[in-house]
């Protein structure tokens, strides 16, 4: 059966303003799922979940995992440390296996871009991206939509800006993406060097300097700045970043407007945000946390091909009424 | 050599090295041209093949291949590729010296030409590395491997860092009067890119290879040929700014040649879409723009020839994640399909353009036999349909590669027959 979300979900770069309406409003009801005394709905019963971790993560790992757990799931974690280019397995085998032992979904973290689709296109069970290389990383892109619709009460007309590292970020693809399918403006903000050089076509506006994106906003998404990148020359040091580019309380002082800050994690906290932003009343980062499971569990309902309009029932035939 | 002469009846003869464009008939007898043009009647026991409605060429020379043999025979042999040469309507190619080990002395020349003349197929002419182990360090032993049949250097797969090894490599070269073929890859540039650098690969999240990896080297071995007086090749071009900076060299007299291959003339960077793997090649497929630039410098003769960079891999290297996958395509079995769809179709060139560019120009920028049928030349000709069109199934190459972007495509242009030294190399099955 086909979902309202179809087979998979790889990225938001092609999902409908009516798909991704759909997956914040699904996610509304499973909110409140968390915050019961016994976290848990009998929607995914019987459902096998892999989760293939080719990369280190924590808090996504961790975010899918109780998403599952919490719509009663049974699930299976794989992390293996294996580089795609080492010897070993090859995905398409590991596919080929899990298919084998009847799985109904995979949630893959991967780090080439293109692997959750590869992936998608060789197996019959359903896939959910995690993460893949610097392509897309779907259910962060959903969870901060749903965070700044929380604030905001809409996405149309919002401008948010993307701070930093946009070159090799998915979850700033995923975000420009996402929040231009329903309908908000985005900019991006960060070194020439370390943002695309063609985005021409990404129908994004691009910030030098991070005061003109602070006076802008509405929203700024800080996105990770990886240490490696200063090894790999992309920028001549932390020190400098933070000085240049960082998201200071004092920047955001000088700001007209109240915006609020989002960050995907994990900080570094006095590189790309600073301590007092990071804790302070404009950072929303925790709520994003919350949100995280809420869309994955909705993302996980629709993908199973439950029907969208039950979701509010759906939770109600929970263990914890 | 041939047993048996062969009359090419009533096709349409274009050979541009004498300017003939005219309807007659082909005789080849003992390895050689006899006549072309008029009508021939045949002699006794000649094996007689009707052309009409199709062109009779000099046949097509591909300067750019990979053989993988030795090192890779599970993907290809000189065998299986020089078949494949024929079945794409090439009488001759040149095999790149990146095999396992690599050909950078005059025995693995040697052997090169050896398993040619067992394939019994197209001719085989090796390129010798430039360095040693196409390391990049010391030059390779070019008199000797020359001596063994080379025609040619290069150190394809890698460009030579070095500018100081290609300017002497350059000189070195000019006493032997060979090409030094360059790949041109500015190597901190590209380094990581999977594609070509620009909006797709923004979306995509792949790291990009800019123009300027390719336009770097392509103005550095202009201008260390204009330094040496030596012949620099320049392989498989891609980019509106290459086509600029060979116009530059060329209007200045400097010994320049180069090739484009026929993917970058046909396909753009949207071809990777999806991740696509067959559409993973270095240099990488580009945009709109530089397609068009490559055509008309096809055209006009800022490029030299087409050549094919004819890439065999296994199916399971391709069928993996795309930064993991290797570069490069086949394209012997297309490349007359795909350059007659992209540039004669098209309406860009005439097929006399197309004959002029895969099987003329070759012969001439790299020395070898063939590229006309005038009298008494060696009988190498190409019959061919352009108006025939087919789909493309890599499963029925002669190629052990099956790495083909044009899998389902509908392409205009098939080869019915190839004659090399006067024998029937392969014919089209009726």
């Amino acid at each position: 059966m086909t979902s309202a979300l179809g087979k998979d979900l790889v990225g938001l770069e092609g999902l409908t303003r009516a798909q991704i309406q759909l997956v914040l409003d699904t996610a509304e009801p499973f909110k409140e799922v968390s915050e019961r005394a016994i976290k848990k709905v009998p929607t995914l019963r019987g459902q096998t979940i892999v989760n293939l971790f080719f990369e280190a993560s924590t808090r996504t790992r961790i975010s899918f995992e109780f998403a599952e757990k919490r719509l009663s799931a049974d699930t299976v974690n794989v992390a293996t440390s294996l580089s795609s280019v080492s010897k070993g397995e090859t995905l398409v085998d590991t596919a080929r296996n899990l298919e084998a032992m009847r799985i109904d979904m995979v949630v893959i973290r991967h780090p080439s871009s293109g692997a959750a689709r590869f992936l998608a296109e060789r197996i019959k069970s359903k896939v959910i991206n995690a993460g893949d290389g610097t392509h897309e990383h779907p259910t962060q892109g959903l969870l901060d939509l749903l965070t700044l619709r929380d604030r905001f009460g809409k996405l149309d007309g919002l401008k948010v800006c993307l701070c930093g590292d946009v070159l090799h970020s998915r979850v700033a693809r995923s975000n420009i993406f996402g929040l231009r399918t329903m309908g908000a403006e985005v900019a991006i903000c960060g070194p020439r060097s370390l943002l695309p050089n063609d985005v021409s076509q990404l129908g994004v506006t691009v910030f030098d300097r991070i005061e003109q994106a602070i006076e802008w906003a509405d929203a700024l998404n800080v996105l990770r700045l990886q240490l490696e990148r200063m090894s790999a020359g992309y920028i001549p040091s932390l020190r400098e970043y933070n000085r240049v580019f960082g998201v200071t309380i004092e920047r955001l002082e000088r700001s007209p407007k109240d915006l609020i800050i989002l960050h995907p994690g994990p900080m570094n906290r006095g590189v790309e945000i600073d301590s007092n932003v990071a804790d302070g009343p404009h950072s929303v980062i925790l709520d994003q946390v919350t949100n995280g499971v809420a869309v994955r569990m909705a993302v996980l309902y629709l993908l199973a091909g439950e029907r969208p309009e039950l979701a509010e029932v759906a939770k109600g035939g929970g263990e914890g009424r | 050599m041939s047993d048996r002469p062969v009359l090419l009846k009533g096709g349409r003869i274009i050979d541009p090295s004498q300017n003939l464009d005219a309807v007659g008939d082909v005789l080849v007898q003992d390895g050689k041209i006899v006549k072309a043009g008029g009508k021939i009647s045949g002699p006794d026991g000649a094996l007689v093949i009707d052309c009409k409605g199709k062109v009779v060429s000099p046949g097509f020379i591909d300067v750019h291949c990979h053989l993988r043999e030795p090192g890779r025979e599970d993907v290809e042999t000189i065998d299986s590729g020089a078949k494949a040469a024929v079945a794409g309507g090439f009488t001759a190619v040149c095999a790149m010296p990146n095999t396992n080990p690599v050909t950078d002395n005059q025995a693995a020349v040697g052997f090169i030409i050896r398993q040619a003349q067992r394939a019994n197929a197209a001719r085989v002419y090796p390129i010798g590395a430039i360095s040693v182990g196409q390391r990049g360090e010391s030059m390779a032993e070019m008199g000797e491997m020359i001596g063994a049949g080379a025609v040619a250097v290069s150190d394809d797969g890698k460009p030579v860092v070095s500018a100081q090894l290609m300017r002497t490599t350059l000189e070195y070269a000019r006493s032997f009067g060979i090409p030094v073929a360059d790949h041109c890859e500015e190597p901190t540039l590209a380094h990581g890119g999977a594609m070509n650098e620009g909006v797709v690969s923004a979306r995509l999240g792949l790291k990009g290879i800019p123009d300027e990896a390719e336009e770097i080297m392509v103005i550095r071995d202009i201008l260390l040929a204009r330094r040496t007086g030596g012949h620099v090749h320049l392989c498989h071009m891609s980019t509106k700014g290459s086509v600029e900076l060979i116009r530059w060299g060329k209007d200045r007299g400097i010994n320049v040649t180069a090739e484009v291959c026929p993917h970058h003339l046909h396909l753009t960077e949207d071809a990777v879409e999806g991740y696509n793997t067959h559409a993973k090649m270095n240099p990488p497929l580009r945009t709109w723009a530089d397609v068009e630039a490559l055509r008309s410098a096809v055209k006009d003769g800022t490029i030299d020839c087409v050549a094919t960079d004819h890439a065999p891999h296994h199916y399971d290297e391709k069928e993996r994640e795309f930064p993991d996958a290797p570069n490069g395509i086949v394209g012997l079995e297309t490349a007359l399909a795909v350059v007659n769809t992209a540039l004669v179709v098209s309406g860009v060139m005439s097929i006399n353009d197309l004959v002029n560019r895969m099987s003329v120009m070759p012969a001439k920028v790299f020395h070898l036999q063939g590229g006309t049928l005038r009298a008494g030349s060696v009988g190498d000709v190409t019959v061919f349909d352009p108006t025939e069109s087919w789909t493309v199934d890599a499963t029925r190459f002669r190629s052990k590669g099956r790495n083909s972007p044009w899998t389902g495509h509908q392409l205009s242009g098939r080869v019915h027959a190839t004659l090399v030294g006067g024998n029937v190399a392969w014919q089209l099955a009726p």
